[in-house]
């Protein structure tokens, strides 16, 4: 944000430098269940964006004093990968990583019925193998998928989607160039069931009308962007379903249960 | 009707059509939603949602297999591969130990067939083997499944998990928890690990039973 340049973000034709519209996305690809170990787990390609994203739990929270009698506690980790950037990004957490990891963590309380499981921490582990803008909402989706993948009991899938200010427009899901050389750069998530915001930064200055007019825009692709995560996780748990209707046909009756 | 055996998503609004609120479902505004990924299936009158994924969570009279990972004075300490340890006092046992001599008996490590006796208010789990069948289990191998598949291990009155053990000769103690106690020879015990992992994947499917069957008869 804010750095400056002389490249032309909108072309005469009012494209984007990838060639998209204002209101278009970066092509998303969502897989479920890529990791054994961890109890539930997720993959996202979001245009440059590369993302893994590992669930564990509920279970026995440590240190013993983060336990809180009550509920869960939901602890989220963001980190991203040395190799994610152009220059080599110093590893271990940051100032920024400690901030994602934090409103992510909030964000996925909201969905999440924590007090089911007094005592325990559901840990989730969202590792950047490639940044191209927009992680800490790619991020988010994945690991709302994850979650559902290790079967933790939540209102809805979280969901989200940035949108920003470039060449004075207002477009839908920065990339890196729009993000550094842009006017500014808004997340935003939600629940998308009731459309209540649980995720909302900007970075840059907008007008209050920009403003409305980008969240506006954002919430429109997090809706579609909520059925993606669905095909995926049907992708994965449907697989025997077909198998039995064909069966159910000339059988009728269930074995087992 | 259709709404049984039906994949639902958290979040996804469900038509309960006259039956009760069972598990898995929430209820807001009027309407009653999904709350974990599973299957619809509707149970004497209510609609309930069986978890295809996730945690064990006991309940009572459960049989379990646990493993031991702490001797306190007078119970031990287990884990039962749930968010929550669970505890065996003394006094739930066949043995009548002097104090201090637990771990004579069961050390750290040591894996029980036990029963869940009890579940305080405070999620406390109180495990028992104070019954015929329960015991400390020695030699054999133990495997993981998924929690929710272990009924279709079983199959109906035990059909599934009777007809591995004719066929393989291999010993099967299934703990609710999804923990497997397996004993036998070492080729069929691997055989039968492979076709706990073909049941744990396939779960969803009808027409396990023979499927199952046909793979144990080409291993033969």
């Amino acid at each position: 944000m804010g750095m400056q340049s002389d490249i032309k973000l909108i072309d005469e034709n009012g494209l984007r430098i990838d060639g998209r519209k204002p209101d278009e996305l970066r092509p998303i690809k969502i897989e479920v269940g890529v990791l054994n170990r961890a109890d539930g787990s997720a993959y996202i390609e979001w245009g440059g964006n590369k993302i893994l994203a590992a669930v564990y739990g509920p279970r026995e929270a440590f240190p013993k004093h983060t336990q809180n009698p009550s509920r869960a506690i939901v602890n989220a980790r963001y980190n991203m990968a040395a190799f994610s950037v152009d220059e080599r990004k110093r590893p271990g957490p940051d100032r920024r990583a400690v901030e994602i990891s934090k409103v992510i963590s909030e964000a996925l309380e909201a969905s999440i019925f924590v007090e089911q499981f007094p005592r325990t921490s559901i840990d989730v582990y969202i590792e950047v193998l490639q940044a191209d803008a927009g992680t800490r909402i790619a991020g988010l989706t994945a690991a709302s998928v994850a979650l559902a993948d290790a079967g933790i009991p939540m209102k809805d899938l979280v969901v989200g989607c940035a949108a920003g200010k470039v060449d004075g427009k207002i477009v839908l899901d920065l990339n890196k160039e729009e993000d550094n050389y842009g006017e500014a750069d808004l997340p935003l998530a939600i629940i998308p069931r009731t459309q209540e915001i649980v995720l909302m930064q900007m970075d840059g200055n907008m007008t209050r009308e920009e403003v409305r007019e980008a969240i506006e825009m954002a919430k429109k692709a997090a809706l579609f962007i909520s059925n993606l995560q669905k095909e995926a996780l049907r992708a994965k748990y449907e697989k025997g379903e077909i198998q039995k209707t064909e069966e159910n046909s000339n059988e009728g009756v269930n074995k087992g249960e | 009707m259709d709404l049984n055996k039906k994949i639902v998503l958290p979040g996804e609004e469900i038509d309960i059509n006259g039956f009760k609120q069972g598990n898995g479902l929430y209820f807001e505004d009027g309407k009653y939603y999904s709350y974990q990924l599973g299957l619809i299936q509707v149970y004497n009158n209510f609609v309930n949602i069986i978890p295809l994924s996730g945690k064990y969570f006991p309940s009572k009279n459960d049989k379990v297999i646990a493993k031991v990972i702490e001797i306190a004075p007078s119970f031990w300490v287990l884990d039962i591969n749930s968010p929550y340890p669970a505890f065996l006092h003394v006094n739930d046992t066949p043995w009548k130990p002097s104090s201090g001599e637990l771990a004579k008996i069961l050390n750290v490590g040591d894996t029980v067939y036990a029963k869940v006796n009890e579940i305080t208010e405070s999620r406390q789990i109180w495990l028992s083997i104070k019954e015929p069948g329960l015991r400390k289990i020695e030699g054999g191998h133990i495997v993981t499944v998924q929690p929710s598949r272990v009924s279709r291990i079983i199959g109906k009155g035990g059909s599934m998990v009777n007809m591995i053990k004719e066929s393989t000769g291999v010993k099967i103690q299934l703990g609710q928890n999804g923990v497997v106690w397996l004993d036998g020879e070492p080729e069929k015990v691997l055989e039968v690990i492979r076709i706990l992992k073909f049941i744990e994947e396939e779960s969803t499917a009808s027409g396990l039973t023979d499927a199952v069957k046909s793979r144990l008869e080409k291993s033969r």
